[in-house]
């Protein structure tokens, strides 16, 4: 079982999933340069947050074109599981490897903080510890999180169950004033059709141990691992 | 040759930084502003002897990198003043 962690010029959360998986998850992770093409031997690729390139032009407009990317929709395309966070998730939807968009946060500014999201699903590779309606707590810290897709897409994504997180209160309802980027739907993570690929804005691997204040990020690195260990 | 390339978000997208814009407007004064929308230009110095059909390589380059169709639209000028 090997985890590769891309790294792109800007990443900055690529060391924190590396801790995660190797120091608390006790897993083998190789580092993977956005230039590098050899990604033979990883069971799950993880496209970390940051803000590769500057987010210069669009967020995630430039690192799709990293040589990698080529090797990653491979990967994916082949079934093989690919975790975006953040700006890792504004890359796959650059890419095409997830449907819609992250456009500029409704308050155009950067927003960092605590957020509750509700669980929608357990049919997924990466929520499958969770149970669907219960309330976690993720930070989000990003300006473009606020996603969109056309409203036949929506209504895919909605009829096929494959938002996976929503931004709602602390009791798992949906309330504008808990969606603080403005996401269609409230959503803050999907999966493709196939099930292989999420991509979420919230940040799972900055709450797994309690020294930095809540493990509710655990269980979706967990349902992976569990999953690829069957 | 030089080309623009001017992006747009979609119209039936929400423009936040299009709206603060309108706000500004009215609250300085501004009388008759009813919209407002942001979107960029992007410049291109185009090589003249490599240009057959520069419209169809823009619309291709505008596409895959320029903008994302998904969110926006875009609109090719190409000046061929000053082509030799």
């Amino acid at each position: 079982m090997t985890v590769g962690i891309i790294v792109f010029p800007g990443s900055n959360c690529d060391y924190d999933c590396y801790y995660v998986l190797k120091r608390v998850l006790g897993v083998s992770v190789r580092y993977l340069w956005h230039k590098d093409t050899d990604i033979s031997g990883l069971d799950i690729i993880i496209l970390p947050g940051g803000f590769s390139y500057g987010d210069y032009l669009r967020t995630g407009a430039i690192a799709k074109f990293s040589p990698i990317m080529t090797e990653v929709k491979r990967f994916a395309n082949h079934g093989g599981k690919v975790l975006g966070i953040c700006n890792g998730f504004q890359i796959l939807a650059e890419t095409g490897l997830l449907p819609g968009a992250l456009i500029r946060n409704k308050t155009l500014r950067f927003i960092c903080r605590e957020v509750y999201l509700r669980v929608e699903t357990d049919q997924t590779p990466f929520t499958g510890l969770y149970v669907p309606g219960e309330v976690i707590q993720l930070p989000i810290a990003h300006t473009d999180g606020n996603y969109y897709a056309d409203s036949k897409t929506l209504k895919e994504l909605e009829e096929d169950g494959r938002v996976v997180l929503r931004y709602s209160d602390p009791h798992g309802y949906l309330d504008d004033e808990y969606n603080f980027n403005g996401s269609l739907n409230h959503i803050a993570g999907i999966v493709n059709e196939g099930r292989n690929i999420l991509g979420l804005m919230p940040h799972p691997e900055r709450r797994v141990d309690p020294i930095v204040g809540g493990t509710d990020g655990a269980r979706l690195f967990e349902s992976i691992l569990e999953l690829a260990a069957v | 040759m030089k080309a623009t390339v001017l992006v747009r978000l979609k119209a039936d997208i929400l423009d936040p930084q299009g709206k603060a814009v309108l706000g500004i407007l009215q609250n300085l004064g501004y009388k008759g502003v009813r919209g407002v929308r942001v979107g960029k230009l992007i410049e291109l110095e185009l090589d003249d002897s490599e240009q057959d059909h520069p419209e169809s390589q823009l619309q291709d380059m505008a596409n895959k990198v320029l903008s994302n169709p998904v969110i926006e639209s875009v609109e090719l000028k190409v000046d061929r003043t000053g082509e030799r």
